[in-house]
């Protein structure tokens, strides 16, 4: 089937297609196996999806318009396309929303069946646009989807109204001819997912088919289009998006800290499916409980920790709001803890399906009293992998709660990850305290649960069922040293100044700032998290101009590289963008009274790289400042 | 968690360094001390032991046992305790809660706690009013309380904790009183012993701020009058001379009468194994508060199996059908393929 000789091939280095519908289209579906396909073919890709907070937003609205954006490429990328070049819309709304995005020029493919009068008002077009000149200057292909897939399933004896449900892998079966998929990854994908009701199965594949072979056969279509496999580095792959990654780095680290896992988690979007992934592998030890509430959550995971497990809680932003004051116990009982933050649009409910970085500085300061803790975020999907680790080594090592950042771009989207080989992975492990550590004044061993390493601080972790150690902690202050409650104020200042200086010390534990330098002082762009991708894109675009720019990615929020200082005195210009109103870059200018230029974005996106390469070159181009 | 290499100890073994800090003529003084007395009975180690608690006066108590504790955060001692069963089923794990606690702050974790019956020892002191932030009214104090926070009454309707418990699906409830050292330690036991969740009310009073709010039930004097044993397959009887008891009205609830003119085949047969709750929900609706004749000992146990064991199960099962886990192929049990 895969013979398109009939037709002309044309080469392409990269395509961004985004599929748009009904969000009861399954265009998350459809998106999804296409970027499989994709990845299984050899591509780098890297994906958007884009949905409503509802579950079915009222049927061709607007507001129920779901769409997945990605971009498949023949060499290596960084994002998921500023603007897609093809437009699947599956009906009035789903092109209403959407066309706005595509460039003139570009390939709009509709579903001609739903472009009737009720869904072209739901959508609120006055006048169909597939005739009123809307889409003049668009290669547009009008493909009467629906009833081709009521017409290649009649056989089967499916009911229309249940056919028409396949239309989306009809879409998915032009859109593979049109870029030369190959069809085995999706047919016996089919096959497994549907495979407990054979109907809806062979249902599916027979759409799937019959959208392939129209894009074949039809007179429509003049060529196909092919993206060669980008140049890889050998190695096994796998595509992953961050949430996956994330819960398998939560499992890596269980594993190499020798510890059972521990999750108490309060459902929440974008969270919630590290819950979900974590709790079908309980053959790895892993106890994930789904709690009363957030609250909950974080409780059942300190009293995990004091058991000795490594411990977790997952969240999104409101859920940390929640969970502030248990987060103030772990730091006073200094137990190892990681609170995961998937942060998306606030403040309050605001938008839970959509991206943003706001959180940042609820992580740096967001509980009461003096209770610093460590910060990692993460910058890709693949590299929640990593983020995980690194946020349970410190943790584990420094007997603080560590708060992981990642928010719901990276979390939802996707990219072809090379598996790291396990045995390369660090080792974590950390003792538990089995032995008295101090000698009382009578000569008698004792247990002093706050008696800290000299080195990192960090107290000695016995834990239940240990002879001899039984303790007690809590969230009084507590004696230097032994650890019983004291309301001394001196005692106080001492202990406050150990909990700062503890994690502060973190800093001698990390690596230096991460910086792809071009060796020029003009402009560095900074950033953190989830914009690594915009960012990384408009450093090559402004460098593709013959210009010269710098990328520092800041992985360590709290405590900062130790160099981070340094490095951003080098540059004429700092220029940092940020999904929030200036978070990173109001930090940076208080501790290292930098001019720190803020680019920001709330809406709920990721950065187009446009965005950012326009903000460059308009300080590459103004007269720089000299660096005193 | 009997075991027969357990060490012989003495209350002088579970009790910590620390100097015990309640008011004078608290009535935790005396909850502390069986709890400290009963523990070398239960075969347990101290190692093994933990005592979790939230925030409040009795929020104190894990500092004064020599066992392994955690002093949390307000109302969260019932979800801290459940990570930890959950996490360590090796463990003996108690929580030492009170009223404003449990049932105010804490009351979600409370009932989450019960219905998924996390093999706890939940001892929920009651002294209905909020001791440690100097008296206001509790979730369990009558309706006119006058406090600080209420100097015109209170207007809201008191919790009653059994009730409370039992709907929350409890498989072990009970209640005992802080003038009973004898029923406090074998109420104790009971709910020890029980495997899965167990939650004793326990009176106690804050000679402070609500003085003698259980008198009338617990002081010596009134306790034939007013306090009703609960016995296991005994019809439920008290009084000087055993004269009352409690028998079901034409309606089925249940009342106080006089034994003499309903006769004993009419009073009610306690049966603290029963499947239904209802049972033990009419004795918790007996009383209107501690006023008036107030069933004390074990309203219900039975058993189910409780979340930890079952959470543990399913982990052996899974690792018996898929063999523990192997992080290698978990990294490529997605569509994966190697570039050469």
């Amino acid at each position: 089937m895969t013979d398109t000789a009939s037709k002309d091939v044309t080469e392409l280095d990269h395509v961004v297609i985004r599929f748009a519908g009904d969000s009861g289209d399954g265009m998350q579906l459809t998106g999804d196996r296409f970027t499989s396909a994709s990845a299984l073919f050899g591509n780098d890709l890297s994906t958007l999806p884009d949905f409503p907070a509802e579950i079915r937003a009222p049927a061709g609205t607007l507001a129920g318009v779901s769409a997945f954006q990605v971009n498949i490429s023949d060499h290596d990328i960084l994002t998921p396309g500023d603007f897609p070049t093809v437009l699947v819309a599956m009906n009035p709304a789903a092109l209403r929303a959407n066309l706005v995005d595509v460039p003139r020029g570009g390939t709009v493919i509709v579903n001609s069946d739903s472009f009737e009068e009720r869904n072209l008002n739901k959508a609120g077009y006055a006048t169909n646009p597939l005739v009123d000149g809307t889409l003049d200057g668009f290669d547009v292909y009008e493909v009467p989807m629906t009833s081709l897939t009521v017409e290649a399933t009649k056989e089967l004896g499916v009911k229309p109204r249940d056919a028409e449900r396949s239309k989306n892998c009809f879409a998915l079966g032009i859109v593979s001819w049109m870029y030369t998929r190959p069809l085995e990854a999706t047919t016996a994908w089919i096959e497994t997912k549907f495979a407990k009701s054979p109907l809806v199965m062979q249902s599916n594949l027979a759409a799937f088919r019959a959208g392939y072979n129209f894009g074949e056969t039809a007179e429509l279509f003049a060529s196909s289009y092919e993206i060669k496999p980008t140049m890889f580095d050998p190695g096994d792959y796998t595509n992953v998006s961050g949430n996956t990654a994330l819960a398998w780095g939560l499992i890596a680290a269980s594993q190499l800290a020798r510890l059972p896992l521990f999750l108490g988690s309060y459902p929440i979007t974008p969270a919630s499916d590290i819950l979900h992934e974590l709790s079908k592998h309980k053959n790895f030890g892993v106890r994930t409980m789904q709690a009363e509430d957030e609250i909950a959550g974080i409780s059942a995971a300190i009293g995990a920790a004091f058991g000795g497990h490594l411990a977790i809680t997952t969240t999104s932003g409101p859920g940390v709001d929640l969970k502030a004051e248990a987060m103030g116990l772990a730091v006073s009982l200094e137990l190892p803890l990681i609170i995961v933050d998937i942060q998306r649009g606030g403040p309050s409910t605001g938008l839970p399906t959509k991206t943003e970085q706001s959180d940042l500085m609820l992580a740096m300061y967001g509980r009461h009293g003096e209770s610093p803790m460590p910060i990692v975020a993460a910058k890709t999907p693949s590299h929640c992998f990593d983020a995980a680790i690194e946020a349970a080594r410190l943790a584990l090592k420094y007997r603080t709660p560590v708060l992981l950042l990642s928010d719901g771009y990276i979390a939802n989207g996707s990219e072809p990850w090379r598996l790291p080989d396990v045995a390369d992975l660090p080792d974590i492990a950390v003792d538990f305290a089995t032995e008295p550590n101090h000698t009382s004044d009578k000569g008698e061993a004792e247990f002093w649960p706050y008696l800290r390493d000299t080195e990192t601080l960090a107290r000695p972790w016995a834990v239940p069922g240990t002879p001899g150690l039984e303790h007690r902690i809590g969230g009084l202050e507590k004696e230097d040293g032994t650890g019983n409650v004291n309301y001394d104020g001196v005692n106080h200042e001492r202990m406050t100044r150990l909990r700062a200086a503890k994690v502060a010390g973190i800093v001698k534990d990390i690596p230096g700032v991460e910086v792809d330098d071009d060796g020029a002082r003009d402009l560095l762009v900074v950033g953190w998290g989830s914009t690594y991708g915009s960012i990384g894109a408009a450093v090559r675009r402004v460098r593709a101009r013959g210009m010269k720019a710098s990328h520092a990615h800041v992985m360590h929020l709290f405590p900062f590289p130790s160099d981070l200082g340094e490095v951003l005195r080098r540059y004429k210009r700092v220029l940092v963008p940020e999904m929030n109103m200036g978070q990173l870059s109001r930090l940076l200018r208080a501790e290292f009274l930098v001019d720190a230029q803020s680019l920001t974005k709330i809406q709920g996106a990721p950065f187009k790289a446009s965005e950012i390469e326009a903000a460059m070159l308009a300080l590459l181009d103004n007269p720089s400042p000299e660096v005193s | 968690m009997t075991t027969v290499d357990v060490p012989i100890t003495s209350r002088k073994d579970w009790m910590s360094d620390q100097e015990v800090r309640w008011c004078p003529g608290c009535g935790d003084y005396s909850i502390l001390s069986a709890v400290q007395l009963m523990m070398p009975d239960l075969g347990v180690r101290r190692e093994n032991t933990v005592f979790v608690s939230g925030i409040g006066c009795a929020a104190r108590f894990p500092y004064y046992m020599n066992t392994y504790g955690m002093h949390g955060i307000h109302g969260r001692a019932a979800a801290i305790a459940t990570g930890l069963a959950v996490a360590r089923p090796d463990l003996d794990v108690w929580v030492i809660s009170g009223d404003g606690d449990a049932l105010s702050i804490g009351g979600n974790h409370l009932i989450h706690a019960l219905r998924r019956n996390i093999n706890l020892t939940i001892l929920m002191f009651n002294n209905q009013i909020y001791g440690l932030t100097k008296g206001q009214y509790s979730p369990t104090s009558e309706v006119g309380k006058v406090t600080k926070s209420t100097p015109f009454g209170s207007v809201d309707t008191p919790f009653n904790p059994i009730s409370l418990a039992l709907g929350a699906e409890a498989t072990f409830v009970a209640r005992t009183h802080d003038m009973d050292r004898n029923h406090m330690i074998e109420t104790f036991k009971r709910a020890h012993d029980h495997k899965g969740a167990s939650f004793v009310e326990v009176y106690q009073n804050c000679n402070v701020f609500n003085d003698g709010a259980f008198a009338a039930v617990t002081a010596k004097e009134n306790r034939s009058d007013n306090l009703i044993p609960l016995q296991h397959g005994e019809p439920i009887r008290f009084g000087a001379n055993n004269d009352k008891g409690v028998a079901p009205d034409a309606q089925g609830h249940f009342q106080v009468v006089n034994v003499a003119d309903v006769g004993e085949d009419a009073l009610v047969v306690h049966d603290e194994s029963r499947d239904s709750a209802a049972h033990a929900f009419a004795l918790s609706r007996l009383a209107r508060g501690p006023h008036e004749p107030t069933p004390v000992g074990v309203f219900r146990a039975v058993e189910r199996d409780h979340y930890g064991a079952l959470v543990g199960d399913q982990i052996l099962d899974a690792q018996a059908k898929r063999g523990s886990g192997d992080l290698a192929a978990l990294l490529r049990s997605g569509a994966s393929w190697t570039v050469e």
